[in-house]
């Protein structure tokens, strides 16, 4: 680290008094206010009496208590971590700190820290906690289908399952890339010191986990029935469980609009001199893209579910049909922010794979401006199809050939990115190390997720398919064959940068090919089942499925064998071992590669001049690493 | 060309030409397999011949199958060509050519696609606006097929299906049972969230909306069984609510319908005058 750089941008030299040092703003303080936040909350909500809300006190259920404590729960929680430091120090006039915690110890991951990378690992390992919670589930889903007829788990809880994991993977995964590894490269990428909003940065991912811990307090409260579509009047009859998916979802939103807002304002505003948008790397156009899709999105879930949660405390009627409202609206309002948010999934996605394929095949990402219309053509069109989600519903019925069409045309954009994908490995010299892997498993799996995505675009063949597993195929092929696969693409390519150490090589591909075949094993034949007639979010099936069922359940098992040897390769490689990684172990070119590691926390001694393109293999001499300091200068 | 001596490209001299070779592995492939795939796979597409509509379908999926498995093969053995062919040799470092795009192969590939999915939606859009696809059309529908047509009202609430026949006195009766060779129009709607009303074995799906009538048209071609599910989660029982319908021939239609209406009009007086949609009671808990 450089001591000159730290010095400059130290905040005021000197410690704070010991007591001030003791109830600091740490976890503990916030954990604490967060409770006590929650018990005012539902105090002040059972003081509230009247016509409206006699209900409550016949079933013993108060939604407007639980959703009070929640909100003052969160703000609590926020207050506790230091989150209002900074508008109050600037309300009462005094220096406020610019910089929180980026000089601490382990201390710093545990708190409101304004450095990025601190941010970036704090999302990988809470957005990764959460994600083998949701996965959990889903064993848990599958050892419920090993029989036709309900087992240990009963409908409720079924249920229950189905909706947590489905809604704590589509809300904590939104923000899978985004999270650990836009903020984390993203500022480097682009040869900037932070990110444009460091203490927003800081408050997506507190907010992201507030809403975690209270997703999982819905067993709590009963569950809630409805799935991640949360679809009305479904919701206004669940019990008070159904508050903690409004609230999660609803924080969620929050959390990806500013995280949005925060990676458009910093791609757009803290470019190093001669970073040109067309010398941006194409992870960061990726990004840049579902940013895009976060800021205009997530406004219309937040509405949607403030809709619900008045219709469920103060009796407005927003999907109440005996008062004029309609279960349509929000049907409407859900699948116009949802269908974005699948993109918002899958974008990340295509940019790893676009970023990691040079890098492995020794050549200059074929098709640059193709992959970035590929994107933008993706962000703008993922707008224009939501009511195919509607096929059958009823609703706009003369709209669906327009539906039908514009569902269509958005696989012309994401061709594109397979276009890109093949003429990168065209001639080229590939080396197939385990970050490649992934990316070759993508296209394969994205492949039969938007092959499939066909049947479902079109309204006759999509009257077979609509709510059956087929769609569950469908989108598991999409979400986890396209996100998750990349994810840990990401993973094994960035951790040597990230954290200095070298993930064991064998057991990384032993995770690699045994998620692969279990991933198709437990996918495909979901495809045969929906198309014979199996509905989604069910617990009982026809006994002459059992068979594929069964398969289907043995196969998800391995997946999740699969994810314990990940996890064990963490703990052993990172923990145990602890075997230093090269400087740079693939040969990258990109200028994330260039920093030292650990990154400085201010990234850049001086700001680099870029004044090259962003993937020059193929032309450099033979043996050419790339690992050379940058040009001086700034 | 090939034979022309080059400093730098000393390995690849011997290189195969790489497109043709990869182009005819790619267009054999498909010859070979997308006839096998139109019928062999065809004839077993979902939902089968219950329904002139089910049988529209299959038509469908299979015209589906059969264009994609051009473009997986295309993928497909692509990716395996690549990972076979273009490898970097154990231990080596060399660098790949410094291709950064082909402005022909880029324009072919967005003109074919383009064709292929603007094909698609025109061919979609037709067999949709035939006879409604078996696809819940609202209330309103667009394409309404000609001829007399046997009204049936479908009604969806937690967690069971009931049917009326507005014809036959607005009956309501627990069973589905419709004449063959009939165009038969159904009503959905719900009584409290939404459901939807899938008549596998016919081709159609619907969903239930609560003041909302859902119109589909169906034509059954084969007595038989058909099995039908709720395929929209409506609440903790929603993998229970299924049913059987039956197709019998419009003599025995005759014969059940009356036994149907000796059965269940003394209690009709107790249900609300047919309508093609019911407002339900206010969901509100605790009452």
């Amino acid at each position: 680290m450089s001591a000159t750089a730290e010095a400059q941008f130290s905040p005021v030299p000197g410690r704070s008094p010991l007591w001030r040092r003791l109830l600091g703003f740490n976890l503990l303080t916030a954990v604490i206010l967060g409770v006590a936040g929650y018990y005012l909350g539902w105090f002040i909500g059972h003081q509230f009496t009247g016509h409206s809300f006699e209900f409550q006190t016949k079933t013993d259920e108060n939604d407007v208590a639980l959703l009070l404590g929640y909100f003052f729960g969160v703000i609590g929680f926020l207050i506790g971590l230091g989150f209002a430091n900074y508008p109050v120090s600037r309300f009462l006039g005094r220096p406020a700190s610019l910089r929180e915690k980026e000089h601490e110890g382990i201390g710093r991951y545990f708190g409101l820290c304004t450095d990025h990378k601190v941010v970036g690992i704090q999302y990988l390992v809470g957005i990764g906690v959460f994600f083998f919670i949701a996965g959990l589930n889903a064993m848990l889903i599958r050892v419920e289908l090993l029989k036709p007829t309900p087992t240990a788990i009963g409908p409720n809880q079924y249920l229950s399952l189905v909706g947590m994991h489905g809604t704590m993977m589509m809300g904590m995964m939104t923000s899978g890339i985004l999270g650990p590894f836009g903020n984390y490269f993203v500022p480097i990428m682009i040869g900037a010191r932070r990110m444009a909003f460091p203490r927003i940065e800081a408050l997506t991912f507190w907010l992201l986990m507030a809403a975690g811990f209270i997703l999982t307090s819905t067993i709590f409260f009963g569950g809630f029935p409805t799935g991640w579509t949360g679809y009305e009047p479904l919701n206004e009859q669940a019990v008070m469980g159904m508050d903690s998916y409004i609230c999660f979802f609803a924080l969620v939103g929050v959390s990806m609009c500013l995280l949005g807002l925060n990676m458009i304002a910093t791609i757009i505003a803290h470019r190093a001199p001669g970073m040109t948008w067309s010398r941006l790397p194409i992870f960061v156009w990726s990004v840049f893209a579902t940013a895009i899709l976060m800021v205009l999105a997530a406004p219309m879930l937040i509405g949607a579910l403030l809709m619900a949660a008045l219709d469920r405390t103060i009796n407005t009627s927003f999907f109440t049909v005996a008062s004029g409202g309609s279960p349509y609206l929000f049907e409407n309002l859900f699948w116009f922010f949802g269908h974005p948010e699948v993109y918002v999934l899958a974008l990340p996605g295509f940019g790893i794979v676009l970023e990691l394929l040079p890098v492995f095949t020794r050549k200059p990402l074929w098709g640059y401006r193709l992959a970035i219309a590929g994107m933008l053509g993706v962000t703008l069109m993922s707008f224009f199809v939501w009511q195919h989600h509607l096929f059958v519903s009823g609703i706009n019925a003369d709209l669906r050939p327009f539906y039908m069409l514009s569902t269509e045309i958005i696989s012309i954009p994401t061709g594109f990115i397979f276009l890109c994908v093949m003429g990168t490995l065209w001639k080229a010299r590939t080396s197939f190390s385990v970050p490649m892997l992934f990316c070759l498993g993508w296209t394969f799996n994205f492949l039969i997720g938007g092959l499939s995505g066909v049947f479902l675009s079109d309204t006759p063949s999509d009257t077979d398919t609509h709510g059956s597993f087929f769609v569950m195929a469908h989108f598991h092929y999409t979400i986890m064959g396209g996100l998750i696969f990349t994810f840990f693409a990401a993973i094994y390519f960035w951790v040597p940068k990230m954290f200095g150490l070298r993930l064991n090589e064998r057991l990384s591909k032993v995770h690699f090919w045994s998620l692969f075949i279990a991933f198709n094993s437990t996918f495909m034949p979901l495809f045969v089942l929906g198309m014979k007639g199996m509905p989604r979010r069910v617990s009982t099936y026809a006994p002459n499925l059992q068979g594929l069922n069964d398969w289907v359940s043995i196969s998800a098992f391995v997946i999740g064998l699969s994810m314990l040897v990940f996890l064990f390769n963490v703990i052993y490689s990172l923990i145990v071992v602890r075997k230093p990684a090269e400087a740079n172990p693939w040969r990258s070119k990109g200028l994330e590669w260039q920093v030292p590691t650990p990154v400085p926390v201010n990234n850049f001694e001086t700001i680099p001049v870029i004044d090259k393109d962003p993937y020059e293999y193929g032309s450099a001499p033979i043996g050419h690493g790339g690992a050379e300091p940058l040009p001086a200068g700034g | 060309m090939a034979s022309e001596p080059h400093p730098k490209a000393g390995t690849r001299r011997e290189e195969p030409n790489h497109a043709l070779r990869f182009g005819l592995i790619w267009i054999v492939s498909s010859l070979i397999a997308t006839p096998l795939v139109v019928l062999l796979l065809g004839p077993i597409m979902p939902p089968g011949n219950g329904s002139e509509q089910a049988s529209g379908h299959v038509t469908d999926n299979t015209v589906l199958i059969g264009m994609a498995t051009p473009v997986l093969l295309l993928v497909l053995t692509y990716l395996i060509y690549a990972i076979v062919n273009f490898r970097q040799a154990r231990g080596a470092v060399l660098e790949g050519p410094a291709i950064h795009g082909n402005a022909r192969v880029q324009t072919t590939w967005i003109v074919i696609t383009s064709t292929l999915v603007l094909a698609l939606a025109a061919y979609g859009t037709v067999r949709l606006l035939e006879d409604g696809a078996g696809a819940g059309a609202g209330p309103n529908p667009v394409a309404v097929p000609s001829g007399p047509k046997l009204p049936v009202q479908v009604i969806a609430q937690e967690w069971m299906f009931t049917y009326r026949y507005p014809t036959y006195g607005g009956v309501e009766t627990p069973h589905l049972v419709l004449p063959n060779n009939q165009m038969i129009e159904l009503h959905v709607t719900s009584l409290d969230v939404i459901h939807s009303f899938w008549a596998y074995q016919l081709g159609v799906k619907a969903d239930a909306n609560p003041n909302t009538d859902n119109i589909v048209f169906v034509k059954p071609t084969k007595l038989e069984n058909f099995s039908v599910r709720c395929a929209e989660l409506c609440g903790i029982w929603h993998g229970y609510m299924s049913d059987t319908g039956r197709v019998v021939t419009p003599a025995a239609f005759k014969v059940w319908i009356k036994e149907q209406q000796r059965q269940f009009t003394p209690v009709q007086k107790y249900l609300p005058k047919y309508s093609t949609k019911y407002i339900p009671e206010p969901l509100r808990r605790g009452e």
